[in-house]
């Protein structure tokens, strides 16, 4: 198995290295140009520079979806009248357009942190939340039926069955809130105003620098796909 | 007569007429089945007795209290176990208790017993995955031991267990509730199943459910679950069922 990802691996950097020397466009770099970039950008800091300034509204926004995000869902699952005003809300923002929407906050919110902490919320807010409320509704009737067979009151069906029950699709939702919050930095970085990984791309990328701007859109999706694998492995460890 | 059903119906909201004017009594210290063809409402009227869904018509009566929900002197046997995946074996069991604010030495103390009464020692911290079929319902019905219920109701308790371990679990059954003087209602669609546990057995008739006939098995429960098999008494009543049952099939 593991064997079987190095060679795939090997095999999509060795076409990408071809492809670069071919050439498919003089803005596509081969492989071994972009590595050469990002071990440079790793040598004078400007990549961990970049780094530090976007983590600060990813993170943010992702804490805020999570504490917020989840305890909503919570309440939706929960309550039919919250389910009845906020479930149309959250299922449009999944559907809506978000690259169009996002250069609108500039206008309300100008191109400072708010801004970019609400693209990240926007994108990871309803993948967080709809999971929060799909694994409250989604309790096994018998498991209630049960609990109240046993006289169990509405407050110890809540705590010790209905959370439990979703806290594995809460995990989950969190996960792919994390997957979309990468999405909504980096647009928002690129559209709002470019700072972060978003400057770094758009600098590299006005200097016609192509190794570069390469480097940081690879370090950017190796990023987001190490993390995570990271949680999908604490997932199941935490949910068998 | 320890639970009596007086001119209960059900109707649902769709519309469905599970129940008509079901009038029942089920005899203390007795194992009553439920016994009738799929969709006959037998499920509906046990979870009407157990409290769990409300009925439209009638009065369900225990120890002489009219039932108006769930209460400490019934406990109910799910079809499908009902069991926390998350929790182990040692919590599902105590889990009634739990709800009840036992604390946890205590309750736990008397989980242990009961799960050592249905042949589970040493599975204790198991998880429920980890079990199969058979044994997954045993912990369901040590569980609806260890909260100290005069009356136990039983939802085909059986129908995920397979035909080896179905037969040994009725007896084994059989030997805890008489141990116990446990007054048992069981719904089955199995009439060998009704046959040989039962000391009274209320055929339902298709939709609307209604008591069509009583039968009490000639069966001594004091022999051997083999000899019972074979004996008239039993291969009598379950031709006799069958003859009643087939018009509905």
């Amino acid at each position: 198995m593991r064997r079987w990802q190095l060679a795939s691996f090997a095999l999509f950097f060795g076409l990408w290295e071809l492809a670069g020397r071919w050439p498919v466009s003089p803005a596509f770099p081969p492989f071994s140009q972009t590595m050469v970039g990002l071990w440079q950008m790793v040598l004078d800091g400007s990549l961990a520079k970049a780094y530090w300034i976007t983590a600060q509204p990813f993170a943010l926004g992702i804490v805020l979806c999570a504490l917020a995000g989840i305890a909503f869902g919570i309440g939706m699952g929960l309550s039919r009248l919250i389910e009845w005003l906020s479930l149309p809300v959250f299922v449009i923002l999944q559907a809506a357009p978000m690259a169009a929407i996002i250069p609108l906050l500039t206008y309300m919110y100008g191109i400072g942190l708010t801004s970019k902490v609400l693209a990240v919320i926007m994108l990871a807010a309803p993948v967080i939340v709809m999971n929060s409320y799909k694994g409250i509704r989604n309790t096994p009737p018998s498991l209630l039926q049960m609990c109240r067979s046993f006289q169990g009151t509405r407050v110890q069906e809540v705590l010790k069955i209905v959370l439990p029950h979703a806290a594995a699709l809460i995990f989950a939702g969190l996960r792919l809130g994390l997957a979309m919050g990468f999405i909504g930095i980096v647009i928002a970085e690129l559209l709002i105003t470019p700072t972060g990984v978003g400057d770094l791309i758009s600098y590299h990328s006005s200097t016609a620098d192509y190794p570069k701007m390469f480097a940081v859109i690879a370090s950017i999706v190796a990023v987001a796909a190490i993390s995570l694998q990271l949680l999908q492995r604490l997932e199941q460890r935490l949910f068998p | 007569m320890i639970v009596e059903v007086k001119g209960v119906g059900k109707t649902y909201d769709n519309g469905v007429e599970a129940l008509r004017d079901v009038n029942l009594a089920f005899p203390q210290g007795q194992l009553t089945t439920l016994l009738g063809p799929s969709g006959c409402g037998k499920t509906t009227l046990l979870k009407i007795i157990a409290g769990l869904i409300p009925r439209n018509g009638g009065e369900v009566l225990v120890k002489g209290k009219p039932v108006e929900g769930p209460g400490p002197e019934r406990a109910f046997v799910f079809q499908d176990f009902a069991l926390l995946p998350w929790a182990s074996v040692l919590r599902n069991v105590a889990f009634g208790l739990e709800l009840r604010g036992t604390p946890r030495p205590e309750r736990e103390e008397v989980a242990r017993k009961y799960i050592a009464e249905v042949g589970l020692k040493g599975f204790e911290h198991r998880y429920p995955a980890q079990l199969s079929g058979g044994m997954r319902q045993r912990v369901g019905l040590a569980r609806a031991l260890t909260v100290d219920a005069d009356i136990i109701l039983m939802d085909e308790p059986f129908s995920s267990v397979d035909e080896q371990t179905r037969r040994k679990f009725q007896e084994d059954l059989l030997d805890l509730l008489r141990h116990h003087q446990k007054t048992v209602i069981f719904v089955t669609h199995s009439i060998e199943e009704a046959a040989y546990l039962s000391d009274q057995i209320a055929l339902l008739s298709p939709r609307p459910g209604r008591v069509s006939k009583i039968v009490r098995p000639n069966v001594d429960h004091s022999r051997s679950p083999d000899e019972i098999r074979r004996d008239r008494g039993y291969l009598d009543t379950v031709d006799e069922i069958w003859g009643m049952l087939r018009q509905y099939v």
